[in-house]
């Protein structure tokens, strides 16, 4: 696994094993801030920062702690990190855009729940990567986000305006328009080889 | 000790927006398993619910070892709750829930090699699962033990129910087994888009539409008796 090449690790991450509809990682906030793009968009943003920041964060710290022989403590830490990094963008954003910051509301600090980030650490280290390659990853993977993001955005924003059964509105016709979408990206399964 | 600062928090405001201190009742376990259900009535820990249940064993598996890191880090969120000072609160909620979720992780790793492949990261993902710090901070971080712990379990048991209930459909549409048994003759044609990703999002759909039904239907025969009743009059 360790050759993998850089534009194949982000674009495996990005489509063929999108991080939302092929992992099924991070799912609250894509049902919870898709129905609007613009927010969809800045949310997109912030969490591909937080996976940055905390990909090459839990890269050097698996490092010490293998050096250390505590890898039990492994989980622990990454979770650490990564609430850390989510209040580094609180205050970022809290100080340079407030509009932001409200629009964005509780799912703003949820992001430290949103399991794509722990997930994308856990699985760079499973796989082995170095550096360069957990960069390329974190990449891909907000990308990814970014992009289920906008189509749901795209979809739910034209749904307003259609007649919908009312049985079916809300959390039920998100989810199927969901199971649309990732029905559409298992096309490109097959594509980037192995699962994850 | 927890009396005092109770009580002149409810002398200080008249009317709480719910009752800090809750008395058990069956109310507190049953709660969890239909009216405030996690996944069908709260759409919490939806990654689990959609990624481990393409077979109803993991569905179960998944189900007991996140109500096992619900009943733990509640009960100790609950006997820590006069200690934790309310700034990092969240922080401290994250470390215990960690800390009980690699106990599961190391546990399930050698209970079931093949329990433990099948889930695969989602193990270690139960600390993100919003469920658990949502009761921590909703209900263990203000409740005495005993009711923490039967709610906890209320919920856990909730949500392996739902688990269970998406397993069981898909296993059964995708793959024609249930358990590991075979359902059909060799003529079935499994459904197999059932047990990939998509048919998580579809089976999980579905099922909310049908209780959207169900309460619709309710709501207007509610409605209609009403109705019947005013115009007898």
């Amino acid at each position: 696994m360790g050759g993998e090449s850089l534009p194949y690790i982000f674009l495996n991450a990005a489509v063929v094993n999108n991080f939302v509809l092929a992992l099924f990682l991070g799912i609250c906030p894509f049902l919870g801030t898709s129905a609007k793009k613009e927010t969809a968009w800045n949310m997109g943003l912030a969490t591909t920062f937080v996976m940055l920041v905390s990909s090459t964060s839990a890269y050097g710290v698996n490092w010490l702690l293998t050096q250390l022989n505590l890898e039990f403590l492994r989980l622990i830490c990454y979770i650490a990190i990564i609430a850390s990094a989510v209040q580094l963008v609180e205050m970022f954003v809290k100080k340079y855009s407030p509009t932001l910051f409200r629009s964005l509301g509780i799912f703003l600090p949820l992001i430290t729940t949103n399991c794509a980030i722990l997930g994308l650490a856990l699985f760079q280290t499973a796989k082995e990567y170095n550096f360069l390659q957990s960069l390329a990853y974190s990449l891909g993977a907000g990308a990814g986000f970014i992009l289920a993001l906008m189509l749901m955005a795209g979809l739910r924003e034209k749904l307003e305006l259609a007649r919908v059964p009312t049985v079916s509105q809300g959390a039920a016709m998100s989810l199927m328009l969901a199971g649309l979408l990732s029905l559409a990206f298992m096309g490109f399964a097959g594509l980037g080889g192995s699962h994850g | 000790m927890a009396e005092s600062p109770q009580q002149t928090a409810s002398a200080k405001s008249p009317a709480p927006l719910f009752n800090l201190q809750e008395n058990l009742t069956a109310d507190t376990f049953l709660r969890g398993l239909w009216q405030e259900n996690p996944v069908f009535v709260m759409l919490l820990g939806m990654c689990p619910v959609l990624a481990v249940t393409n077979s109803a064993i993991n569905a179960i598996g998944m189900g007991l070892a996140t109500t096992f890191v619900l009943v733990g880090s509640g009960a100790l969120v609950s006997l820590l709750r006069n200690w934790i000072p309310k700034q990092v609160r969240i922080a401290s909620y994250i470390v215990i829930i960690a800390t009980f979720v690699t106990v599961v992780d190391y546990t399930i790793h050698a209970i079931s090699l093949e329990l433990y492949a099948a889930l695969g990261a989602f193990i270690q993902l139960i600390v993100v699962n919003c469920i658990i710090l949502g009761r921590a901070e909703a209900y263990a971080s203000k409740q005495r033990l005993v009711p923490t712990l039967v709610n906890s379990l209320g919920m856990g048991i909730g949500f392996t129910l739902a688990l269970l209930s998406l397993g069981t459909v898909r296993e059964i549409l995708g793959n024609g087994t249930l358990f590991g048994y075979q359902l059909f003759s060799d003529n079935f044609q499994p459904w197999l888009v059932m047990v990939l990703p998509p048919g998580g999002f579809f089976v999980l759909g579905a099922w909310l539409l049908l209780f959207a039904w169900l309460k619709q239907r309710r709501e207007r025969r509610i409605l209609e008796q009403a109705g019947v009743s005013a115009h007898g009059r």
